[in-house]
């Protein structure tokens, strides 16, 4: 019998109506994550990586926004949920952290009182000393130095790596299952950046929550994820475990994001590998695969390229699944004769 | 390495007044965002910068194309001293150093057509181009891998990697001498950044340009540059060609911003162990008296805290190209 | 923070003697002659010499000025023996034109002014915040719409127009209420109520169209901040989002906004005074103008200067208060 996911999102479509047309953000998005595993979501801006990511607590209902879909959380049902039932859920079960620890804290409150309010919304017996205290207990595991002296301070008198700490440590205060952490580094420099995942690492290994790190940087992922979904154009056009997909990725978009980024990394000077074009716009996605403009491997399977959307599925002998008509077999050889 | 100098920074300082105290405001301490800097960029080549947010490396690059002035110190453009040059002269110099900025969405104009944009630095310089404007402009947007048939569109209907491109184009428009980058890159996304980065090397390559280029990401300056300066609050502490400093880093701090850069193959990053460096950066208001890196260096002694280290060859066996570090006990040195 | 307030209450005094010194210099270079408008046409050239010397017209201009600066701390007495007469500090000089002391004039018509800027600026500061984060929060639906067209109507509604058109369908037309006759408050609060009302829808139209619009803009912005949806992923409830994070946001630059406006008003609300006939600092003003009455024209300017110059230092500080960004540490 097959155990439960702690989430799991089934089919999950979210459009937005804007004065030009219906952007269609997020297209038959289906993954799960196991508690105390870290899923990384990958993909470049406009991918629709960080609207999947807000649709799981529920925060794109605005007026334009439709989601359809199945999401679960230990079973239960999130989309279909009233807003009672959600909000109890958001901040205590499923906590969410945001890009840019700037602008993710209330600058007209103390730290400490930012703290608290998210402590007290999901336990409104607990006094204000008492949560006060644990709020101290909270900043000093982050890594707050002093935080006896600088829980009331304002959060512009931290630099941005104390305030990310001081965003996971709201996010963290009432021991969620999951952390969805949208960007967390990116807004941060590279040394800080090691310090923060270093923390994210660290307390999930102390209490077993599961992770969904939403990122553009794959070095972010190679070293902090277990499973990753590389997203394209709204969709999943990948879906594997770390080690795969760097070691054997199966869609032309990850090889391609691959390259870049090795080439990036390791070799010196010379002429970059890229991927030509550029992302496709998420009001006219073409109507096959939304790759094929910028893919080097369609010529020879044009017509079902261009006229049927791939379905993700399973690519043996690897345990990737990738949403691709070449099918692997193919996509190798003509890997190999490129780099022949 | 022997190529003529191009540009050159001699002991440049910029500091900022900081807040204010009393009745009258007066202030209470000085910025000290750029403190003591030497530069060399010969023509042809690439100058990198890298440093972390407030290492006063955007400071330094707009002190280098004069956009302010340092508070000491010198620029040398082609053998002239440009510190001080004003008005008239100013203008046109401004036609020898162009700027390209980080963000591809703020830095041009949306009410302009990209015509008008790329042709806008050769309006102010009342500077007719052979043929005509329009001619120009699209002979540029060609050369940047723009269509130029695109000329009378406005920048919100281009990408993030084409209005860089724009950016580029207008940078290029005066034919200038130096072109310096502003973390050129660092908004876009990373199969785009490598576009940009190859257009900026043929660009280099075609017209002989002459670049600094700062980033934040040492993996980018790696690629374009053929020297590489890192800068830390205010200093730099290390400078070396990029194969010297890639694979054997003299400064500790060097060293721990190269093993924080995560890397994107998941064995490797199991196998080098990883410098998190603790804590923050000191503020630039009233920085350390020693070694600014001390308080958060593993191998700092007594020394460090009292005496500040000078940018010098890291040994005597040494060759002096292989570097300068600013450090009492550089990594390698036996 | 302390000294953050001294230095702002220190320039405001600065800023308050330069303000003082140009009005009165503004007036004193007219071409007019002050003395000359002490009596009437048919004035004897000797009476003119004779007001002169009283008003202390003949000295030069930096002696009247520091006569003038005086007065308002010392008082100022004029002329001398049983013709000399005083008005006590703070003087800001004697009108021959209503024989009055100018401060005398705006102690009898300020009152006025201050209960119907009062009232105005309560009226539409609830109107305008209240239909402001309404349609924000309904953005896009009928209710924003609908919002958006009477707010559009209602900033392009000139302040005489609406005065006059309330005046003659309520009053005149409908006869639902008396034509206004102001009473103090103190003395007979019914007339006082029926007499303002009128006055007040009349100055806070226009001015709650533009705060609705401000507001409902300040609101949208600030629900996109993150920290906004920071506290929505916290399991905060949408009210207490509302209130804690996106009005604190919001509202800030507008109370800016709204002292200053408030201010302004507290100068005189010229046109819907004169409409409605109400004895208001407005109305002295723009009798001054006609009348050529110098000295309640250099008054009342400069008691209208002061209260921009004091809301303004008060804004600052209350900025200073509301946004811990500001404090200087």
């Amino acid at each position: 019998m097959e155990k439960v996911p702690l989430l799991s999102v089934e089919n999950l479509n979210v459009e937005f109506s804007t004065p030009d047309g219906v952007v269609h953000a997020v297209n038959n998005v289906s993954f799960a994550v196991e508690s105390g595993e870290t899923l990384g979501i990958v993909g470049e801006s406009g991918s629709g990586k960080s609207v999947t990511a807000s649709s799981i607590l529920k925060l794109n209902s605005g007026v334009t926004a439709k989601t359809q879909g199945a999401i679960l959380f230990n079973g239960r049902d999130v989309l279909g949920a009233d807003d009672k039932t959600i909000r109890s859920i958001r901040g205590s079960e499923i906590a969410m952290i945001f890009q840019d620890p700037l602008s993710a804290l209330n600058p007209y409150y103390t730290i400490g009182n930012q703290i608290i309010e998210a402590y007290r919304v999901h336990h409104r017996d607990v006094k204000k000393s008492a949560a006060r205290k644990i709020a101290l207990e909270m900043l000093h595991r982050v890594g707050i130095p002093n935080p006896e002296a600088r829980i009331d301070e304002y959060p512009h008198q931290f630099s941005g790596g104390m305030r990310q700490r001081i965003v996971i440590a709201t996010a963290l205060i009432n021991s969620p299952k999951l952390l969805i952490a949208d960007e967390p580094t990116t807004a941060l420099d590279v040394t800080v950046q090691a310090q923060i995942l270093d923390l994210m690492k660290d307390i999930q290994k102390e209490n077993g929550m599961a992770i969904i790190l939403i990122t553009h940087d794959l070095g972010v992922v190679a070293e902090t994820c277990d499973d990753v979904a590389v997203m394209y154009g709204g969709r999943i056009v990948e879906k594997a475990t770390v080690n795969e997909l760097f070691l054997t990725p199966t869609h032309p978009y990850s090889f391609g994001l691959l390259g870049a980024v090795r080439s990036l990394d390791n070799s010196a000077r010379g002429e970059l590998q890229t991927i030509a074009g550029s992302p496709p716009s998420l009001l006219h996605l073409p109507s096959g695969c939304s790759f094929l403009p910028r893919c080097g491997y369609a010529q020879q399977n044009l017509a079902q390229c261009s006229s049927v959307v791939p379905e993700l599925e399973k690519v043996s002998p690897t345990e990737s699944f990738s949403a691709c008509h070449l099918r692997t077999e193919a996509l190798i050889s003509l890997k190999m004769k490129e780099l022949a | 390495m022997s190529s003529e100098i191009l540009l050159e920074g001699k002991s440049l300082v910029k500091y900022f007044p900081h807040g204010s105290k009393g009745i009258f405001g007066k202030s209470d301490g000085f910025v000290q965002a750029v403190d003591g800097v030497n530069l060399v960029l010969r023509k042809g080549q690439t100058l990198g910068i890298v440093g972390e947010s407030g290492c006063g490396k955007s400071t330094l690059a707009r002190v280098l194309t004069r956009l302010i002035e340092p508070t000491s110190g010198n620029i040398i453009l082609d053998g002239r001293d440009i510190t001080k040059v004003s008005g008239k002269e100013l203008q046109s110099l401004r036609r020898d150093i162009q700027m390209i900025f980080q963000d591809p969405f703020s830095s041009l104009n949306p009410r302009h057509s990209v015509g008008e944009i790329i042709a806008s630095p050769m309006r102010i310089q009342n500077i007719v181009p052979k043929g005509n404007e329009k001619l120009r402009v699209q002979e540029l947007m060609e050369l940047v891998g723009l269509n130029p048939e695109h000329y009378n569109r406005y920048p919100h209907e281009f990408s993030g990697g084409q209005r860089q491109r724009i950016g580029i184009a207008r940078a290029l428009a005066l034919n200038p001498k130096v072109i310096v980058a502003d973390e050129p890159v660092s908004a876009l996304d990373v199969s785009i950044q490598a576009q940009i980065l190859n257009l900026l090397e043929q660009l280099q390559h075609d017209l002989g340009l002459s670049y600094v280029f700062i980033a934040h990401d040492l993996s980018v300056v790696r690629h374009i540059a053929d020297e590489v300066a890192v800068m830390y609050l205010g200093k730099v502490v290390e400078i070396a060609r990029p194969e010297v400093l890639y694979s054997a880093p003299a400064h500790p701090y060097t060293k721990a911003l190269l093993s924080a850069v995560p890397s994107a193959t998941p064995r490797a990053s199991h196998m080098h162990s990883r410098i998190v460096l603790q804590g923050d950066v000191p503020s630039p208001i009233n920085p350390p008296v020693g070694c600014r890196f001390a308080a958060r260096c593993w191998k700092a002694q007594d020394i460090c805290v009292a005496q500040e280290p000078a940018l010098g060859s890291q040994s005597f066996t040494s060759q002096p190209e292989e570097g300068l570090v600013a450090c009492h006990f550089p990594e390698n040195s036996n | 923070m302390t000294t953050f307030i001294a230095r702002r209450i220190l320039f405001a005094l600065v800023l308050l003697a330069a303000v003082s010194l140009f009005t009165y210099l503004l007036f004193a270079l007219l071409p007019t002659d002050p003395a000359a408008l002490t009596c009437g046409k048919n004035c004897k050239p000797e009476l003119i010499a004779a007001n002169r010397v009283r008003l202390g017209y003949d000295k030069p201009i930096y002696e009247q000025y520091w006569q003038f600066i005086k007065g308002i701390f010392a008082g100022r007495t004029y002329g001398s023996g049983d013709i000399a007469f005083t008005c006590p500090a703070p003087s800001l000089g004697y009108s021959f034109n209503q024989h009055e002391c100018v401060s005398t004039l705006i102690g009898k018509t300020f009152p006025v002014t201050a209960f119907l800027s009062l009232g105005a600026f309560i009226l539409w500061m609830l109107l305008g915040v209240g239909t402001g984060t309404f349609a924000a929060l309904h953005r896009g639906k009928w209710q924003d719409r609908l919002t958006s067209v009477v707010t559009s109507i209602g900033v392009s509604l000139p302040t005489f127009y609406v005065g006059l058109l309330v005046l003659f369908s309520v009053v005149i037309w409908l006869q639902w209420l008396p034509f206004p006759h102001y009473a103090s408050p103190t003395e007979n609060l019914h007339d006082f109520l029926t007499a303002m009302i009128l006055p007040w829808i009349t100055l806070a139209v226009l001015s709650a169209a533009s705060y609705t619009r401000l507001t409902r803009n300040g609101v949208l912005e600030a629900m996109n901040e993150d920290f906004v949806r920071f506290g929505v992923a916290k399991g905060l409830k949408n009210r207490t989002v509302i209130r804690r994070y996106v009005l604190r946001a919001a509202l800030i630059p507008i109370v800016t906004i709204a002292g200053l406006d408030f201010a302004a008003l507290l100068g005189g609300a010229i046109v819907t005074e004169s409409v409605f006939s109400l004895p208001g600092m407005g109305r002295l003003a723009i009798r001054s103008v006609t009348d050529s009455d110098l000295p309640v024209l250099v008054g009342t300017t400069l008691v209208a200067a002061v209260f921009i110059v004091m809301a303004n230092t008060i804004v600052d500080i209350v900025y200073g208060v509301l946004d811990p960004r500001v404090r200087v540490k």
